[in-house]
């Protein structure tokens, strides 16, 4: 009954196709826009911006990122990490270089340069296909860290190898550095992954959405119907890049302020993570990206809440509990439901649409 | 060769020409010498028994397989051999003998593939979505529900197409192909494991496609009854050489065809 789609008629193709074509969806997505941009800049806190809510919004952006090239395109990738690195850098080389730069139009960059790194590193894959290429772009993120560590020119010759994020204002309020408040930094990131993912969206339901789709499925059909290999997939890689890029552009620059390369970008922190988020999230959904990136995010949040606070566990111990838990769920998502978050969310649906009366 | 030369082409004569088409995998040869050519507007059907190089007949002419030697004339053009994506560029279109579909994506979603080619707008213009797109997009969509209406797919717009059975995967695989509006259609064994009554949803699907819609039709079937009864001309294989064409009505008392297909005696 809640989720009921009797009696909501489509006239024309246009509405057939629109992004939320039921009413309910629209409600809902308004009124979760309106808290996001007009309730919780106001009442946030350092706190919930940089344990949580920044860092959802920016392994949003990368699990999009990587939905595209893995979810819809079908070609895995671990190096998630190494991409991220290409946009953090190259937003710190450009903010050197150019300082009176506008930060939007750093971070814009940065993706397109991590767009065109990864059409390299993409190129592998017209020959290479699922676990192999899976190492092959394993390969890229070992080779771009080091790259980042060994050239002394990337982090402009500092003895320690660190890079650290300059102030940087959009619209004289700071959202860059150490001073910047927490509602412009949520802010900041809030309209660039809002903006991305609407994009993102828009790719998937058109043209290059169903190239992508088709290669996945079953590329020899593909090209039967007169889609070109090297350059759809390639194309995935070069827009999936991009949206790591920026969103490894927002975790230096917005999230982190200062990293080091290793650390910052290590497989175990970044790629494996991230993949984790599609997985549980859904593979080929856009929904997956922010529910896998939401759990990927607060479940640790909450484990060490859980057993710190309530239990009274040592925080050594419960970062050990947490590990081991995080492993055993993962485990037990592959293995009940493989299609993730989202899927789950669509039974959900098919339920509430018959609630109370399923007959 | 192009879709324009293609279309130039008046109905009767002939589209594409093998000339002495072979193709061999290592020691094994799976075509030799075979030549035949097929005209616009008809059903053509090769047949042959099993491992007679049909398919492989098909995957030449569409690009899938380099020949070894021979050449083939398309549309007026010498060419040795045929790329997929030109193939489907210059309009033609063809369905899998164990259907390749999208299986992820929803039969409407599989239908619109069909119309990829088509599609002019750049990526950009997709990621805004704005004005033409939108457009293009409903453009096309109008005529996949045509598609849709033609093969009576209605019911399954949104259902994905790997959780079809087999005789309606079969349907919506032509309705890709349809969907691309091609010139030339290569079918390979449409009504493989289908029932009578689907066999016969079959066949007029494919008549009609052919009368209406004026297209070129080469299809590979087993059925010798829908062979005879839809086809105009027939070209035999056996053991990758052809051993007979012409009018079903000769290719039927074809000795060396019934021979092929029911073994000679001893005596």
């Amino acid at each position: 009954m809640i989720y009921k789609e009797t009696g909501q008629y489509k006239s024309s193709y246009k509405s057939d196709h629109a992004i939320f074509p039921l009413l309910q969806d629209k409600i809902a997505f308004s009124t979760l826009m309106f808290i996001a941009f007009l309730i919780i800049p106001f009442v946030i806190n350092s706190y919930w911006e940089k344990a949580i809510l920044v860092p959802f919004l920016i392994f949003s952006l990368a699990a999009i990122g990587l939905n595209i090239l893995t979810g819809y395109c079908g070609q895995v990738s671990l190096g998630t990490g190494g991409f991220m690195a290409v946009g953090a850098f190259s937003t710190y080389k450009i903010m050197t270089y150019f300082p009176d730069m506008n930060i939007m139009i750093i971070i814009l960059i940065s993706g397109l340069i991590t767009a065109a790194v990864g059409i390299i590193f993409g190129l592998p894959s017209l020959r290479i296909k699922g676990f192999y290429l899976a190492v092959a772009t394993l390969a890229s993120q070992f080779f771009l860290v080091w790259l980042f560590n060994k050239v002394p020119w990337f982090y402009n010759y500092s003895d320690t190898g660190q890079i650290t994020v300059s102030e940087r204002t959009m619209f004289g309020i700071p959202v860059t550095g150490a001073e910047a408040p927490s509602y412009a930094t949520y802010l900041f990131c809030l309209v660039l992954v809002v903006t991305l993912s609407f994009a993102a969206k828009n790719l998937i339901r058109s043209k290059m959405g169903r190239s992508w789709m088709a290669i996945r499925d079953m590329d020899i059909a593909a090209e039967i119907i007169g889609v070109p290999p090297l350059k759809t997939k390639l194309s995935a890689f070069a827009i999936s890049s991009f949206y790591i890029g920026v969103a490894g552009a927002l975790y230096f620059a917005v999230f982190l302020g200062a990293i080091e390369v290793t650390e910052s970008f290590d497989i175990m922190t970044i790629s494996f993570p991230v993949l984790f988020m599609i997985i549980i999230g859904g593979l080929g959904s856009m929904l997956g990206s922010f529910l896998g990136a939401a759990f990927v995010v607060t479940l640790p949040i909450g484990l060490k809440f859980l057993m710190v606070d309530m239990v009274g566990l040592s925080a050594v111990t419960a970062k050990h509990f947490e590990i081991t838990i995080w492993g055993l769920l993962m485990i037990v998502f592959l293995i009940v439901e493989p299609h993730g978050l989202a899927r789950l969310w669509s039974i959900a649906k098919e339920k509430l649409r018959r609630w109370p009366f399923p007959y | 060769m192009s879709l324009e030369d293609l279309k130039k082409i008046p109905f009767g004569k002939t589209v594409i020409e093998l000339k002495n088409i072979s193709l061999a995998f290592g020691g094994v040869k799976a075509l030799t010498d075979v030549s035949f050519d097929v005209k616009k507007g008809e059903v053509f059907a090769i047949i042959g028994p099993n491992g007679a190089g049909k398919s492989s007949m098909l995957n030449v002419i569409n690009g899938f397989y380099k020949p070894t030697s021979g050449a083939i004339n398309f549309a007026g053009t010498d060419r040795n051999e045929m790329e997929p994506e030109l193939a489907a560029k210059s309009g033609i279109a063809r369905t899998f003998q164990n259907i390749a579909l999208f299986k992820g994506m929803s039969t409407l979603d599989n239908l619109m593939t069909g119309r990829l080619l088509k599609q002019k707008q750049n990526f950009l213009m997709q990621a805004l979505y704005f004005g033409p797109v939108a457009k293009e997009e409903e453009e096309h969509r109008e005529r996949v529900e045509r598609v849709i209406d033609f093969l009576d797919l209605q019911s399954i717009r949104r259902t994905p197409v790997g959780s079809l059975p087999y005789g309606l995967q079969k349907r919506v695989e032509l309705g890709r192909a349809l969907a691309m509006e091609p010139e030339i259609l290569l079918l390979d064994e449409p009504m493989a494991g289908m029932n009578v009554e689907e066999k016969q949803d079959m066949s007029r699907f494919v008549l009609t496609v052919n009368n209406e819609l004026k297209t070129t039709i080469v299809l590979i079937e087993h059925d010798m009854g829908v062979v005879m009864d839809i086809s105009d001309r027939i070209v035999v294989l056996d053991y990758g050489k052809k051993i007979g064409s012409g009018l079903p009505k000769e290719i039927r008392s074809n000795k060396a065809v019934i021979d092929a297909y029911l073994g000679v005696s001893d005596d």
